[in-house]
């Protein structure tokens, strides 16, 4: 039937439609490199977050042995990733304070296992979020904290890779946009000061860090779709065969 | 009871045990019978009729699933080891089983998946009985326990979503239960009823969760049992809404049978299988490589815990209920204006044209005024109360409103299919409307007056013309003829 293909289609364009709207504040996202598949990355990943993110956020729900997943030994994982605790079979937890961060940040820092998942949206994936997040940082003497964020305008957290990556500024331009003059981002930043890392490396280990958040969101993501294709298969076959005997029971239904 | 039947001592071994169990049993060799191997249904059942299966399919699906989470979950909302600004047991529990559990995840998807699906076979299962009036005369009350159902898979649908204890859990159900305030006079009390508290809390999950695992699935099912008892009493229906009782008797299997009918086993039960095989793809597609569904099948929100003092800038119900969430916002003081004008211009028709007698004309005035008296007393949010369970409530009157000569869409004029298409549109576009953001719908400023409420209040006006005037509109119009004998084209 005609009109319910074209229904479909209205209705999937509609979903569009209502996704595009639902976005809302900052700029728009770049896209992740998303290597999940990657262990390389991974691991450097984990070795980022907890180097830098684990001393404020937590991420209660992931216990240190999962990153046994990521091709890590239980020893590897004691020797170089366990700051915060001293068994592997602990949840990765932040050393900090709550009552101070809160006094520190005005908020305390959200728990960072499932970030991933939750920031998602209609601009793209959490990774895409995350992954333009820390990469657009600038200095901002008006904050607390000295910085602010592109796509998070007014964000709590100070750059917390700041020395990897220098100082960046945003480049404005001026343009007229249906009769008004408007200052707009140009999408291309300038370095004021250098950072440990060239702004390549950053942005790799950025991506890399991303990756990991992404994979902590969800550990069992890759078996999940390897699985998955085996299911389908052995689905295809089920329905050739369902399909079959029920032809041979018709066959002679007059 | 059956007479006890002796079998030769000769007969094979499957046949004794089967003698040995029918002697013993007959109840379920009789039941079998009547529901199975000689309940003939119409031969000519097309691709809507796979729904009623894959219901079944679905809501088996869910209470395994369901089995294993509950070994695992923990309906409480108070803080990991009691330490404050830990993440809630709750919470934490449906990670514990997304991590920890093995397999838990591969549940815990099948379950979230399970509930969508529920909600999109039973649609289509739903529709199927508008396009050929399965719910006419004899079977209204298939339709009218199947409404029940529906209904009934609204509130464990509702309750099942708070158990996660995301942010959208929390302030979902926040919102619908705060929706029972708005009642006259016991609004309030029935809220703090629902709730067990003044805010929706731990008391609230802990009566969501044993609604959500016992009582509602215990109505479900019995609502199940009497909706396919009476489907099997009055038989079932068939793309051409002919009675194939009425028909001329006799087929291959028994001389009493209708012509048309098929026993359901095997025939039917080996096309189900097809149609499973076809689901279980689709739905496992979904399970393994998107859960989210691009989160419409787990918001995205919903992956941060619940916290009751960060309101989030969007709460929007999951998808298949927003339809229902649109009219409910698009019930404002101008819907009550508009409707209040429609009762007026109904009374006025009434007059001008009715031939009916005086004093009924007189009544129905009085009933007008009454009603916009009652639309302009109460506050528009209890209106829009109101609609949103009428808009559930309605379907019920289905085999009253209907008075199409034909039953089936097949058999009707050309254009009433263009109705039904209208109709699905608009049940899409409100649909589509309470998953965006109430206001304008366009960027554009010149289209600044174009929002979300006006165009959900045309939907919803829609939605209910198409049932209250059904009476009217479906003698309309030179139905076709109608055949004696069901169309079949052998396979």
């Amino acid at each position: 039937m005609n009109l319910w293909k074209k229904l479909l289609l209205g209705l999937a364009l509609a979903m569009n439609i209502a996704a595009a709207h639902a976005a809302g504040g900052g700029i728009a996202w770049d896209k992740a490199p998303g290597k999940l598949t990657d262990q390389a990355s991974l691991q450097n990943g984990a070795k980022i977050f907890v180097n830098y993110c684990l001393s404020c956020h937590s991420a209660t729900f992931m216990r240190y042995n999962r990153l046994r997943d990521l091709g890590l030994n239980d020893q590897q994982i004691k020797d170089n990733l366990l700051f915060t605790s001293d068994k592997v079979g602990d949840m990765m937890k932040s050393a900090i304070d709550p009552a101070q961060a809160k006094a520190w940040f005005g908020a305390n820092p959200p728990d960072l296992t499932l970030v991933a998942r939750s920031r998602a949206g209609a601009n793209g994936s959490g990774a895409d979020y995350l992954y333009t997040l820390l990469r657009s940082y600038y200095r901002d003497p008006v904050k607390p904290t000295g910085w602010n964020n592109l796509a998070f305008p007014n964000i709590g957290m100070p750059h917390p890779l700041w020395q990897l990556q220098g100082e960046r500024k945003p480049v404005y331009e001026t343009r007229e946009e249906h009769g008004h003059e408007v200052h707009a981002f140009t999408g291309r930043w300038e370095q004021v000061t250098a950072g440990a890392m060239t702004p390549q490396e950053y942005d790799t280990a950025v991506g890399d860090l991303v990756n990991f958040l992404q994979w902590m969101g969800e550990p069992a993501q890759n078996n999940r779709i390897a699985i998955g294709v085996w299911v389908l298969l052995f689905l295809l076959l089920f329905t050739l065969v369902a399909w079959r005997l029920n032809a041979a029971y018709w066959k002679d239904v007059k | 009871m059956a007479e006890f039947k002796e079998i030769s001592p000769n007969a094979p071994l499957g046949a004794k045990v089967t003698n040995w169990f029918e002697n013993r049993f007959p109840t379920a060799f009789a039941e079998y019978r009547k529901h199975m191997s000689e309940y003939y249904a119409p031969k000519n059942f097309n691709f809507w009729y796979f729904f009623g299966s894959l219901a079944m399919l679905v809501l088996v699906i869910q209470i395994v699933t369901g089995i294993f989470l509950v070994m695992h979950y923990k309906p409480d909302a108070g803080p990991v080891g009691g330490i404050l600004g830990a993440p809630p047991i709750a919470f934490a529990s449906v990670e514990y089983i997304m991590r920890d559990v093995p397999g838990g995840w591969f549940i815990r998807y099948m379950h979230s998946t399970g509930a969508s699906a529920f909600f999109i076979v039973v649609y289509l299962h739903m529709f199927r009985g508008l396009l050929y009036g399965s719910y006419r005369k004899p079977r209204e009350l298939v339709w009218i326990f199947g409404c029940a159902i529906f209904l009934a898979l609204m509130a464990e649908a509702f309750m099942g979503y708070l158990l996660p204890w995301g942010q959208m859990s929390y302030w979902g159900a926040q919102v619908i239960v705060n929706l029972f305030s708005a009642i006259p006079f016991i609004g309030p009390d029935l809220a703090l009823l629902i709730r067990g508290d003044y805010v929706v809390g731990d008391a609230t999950l802990n009566r969501f969760f044993s609604f959500h695992v016992i009582a509602v699935p215990l109505v479900l099912i019995g609502l199940i049992v009497a909706h396919l008892l009476a489907l099997h009493d009055v038989g079932s229906n068939n793309p051409d809404g002919i009675e194939i009782k009425k028909g001329p008797k006799g087929n291959r299997w028994s001389p009493d049978a209708p012509a048309d009918g098929i026993p359901f086993h095997p025939y039917y039960s080996v096309h189900d299988i097809m149609g499973v095989g076809v689901f279980l793809m689709v739905f496992f597609a979904v399970v393994f490589f998107a859960p989210e569904m691009g989160g419409y099948f787990l918001e995205y929100n919903n992956f941060v815990p619940a916290d009751p003092l960060v309101t989030p800038l969007h709460i929007a119900p999951v998808w298949y209920f927003t339809p229902f969430y649109s009219m409910l916002r698009a019930t404002n003081g101008v819907m009550v204006n508009v409707l209040c004008a429609i009762i007026a211009l109904g009374v006025v028709l009434a007059f001008l044209k009715c031939r009916c007698s005086m004093a009924l004309k007189v009544g129905l005035a009085v009933a007008g005024v009454v009603a916009i008296a009652l639309l302009k007393t109460f506050d528009a949010k209890f209106w829009g109360v109101v609609v949103m369970g009428g808009a559930v409530i309605i379907l019920f009157f289905l085999p009253w409103l209907d008075r199409s000569p034909a039953r089936s869409i097949r058999y009707r004029p050309d254009w009433h299919k263009w109705l039904y298409a209208v109709f699905v549109v608009w049940f899409l576009i409100l649909m589509v409307l309470g998953i965006m953001v109430p206001g304008p719908i366009f960027a554009t400023p010149s289209l600044a007056w174009l929002t979300n409420e006006l165009v959900a209040m045309i939907g919803t006006l829609f939605y209910f013309g198409f049932f209250l005037l059904m009476p009217w509109w479906s003698q309309q119009g030179e139905p076709k003829p109608v055949p004696d004998r069901v169309t079949f084209k052998p396979h």
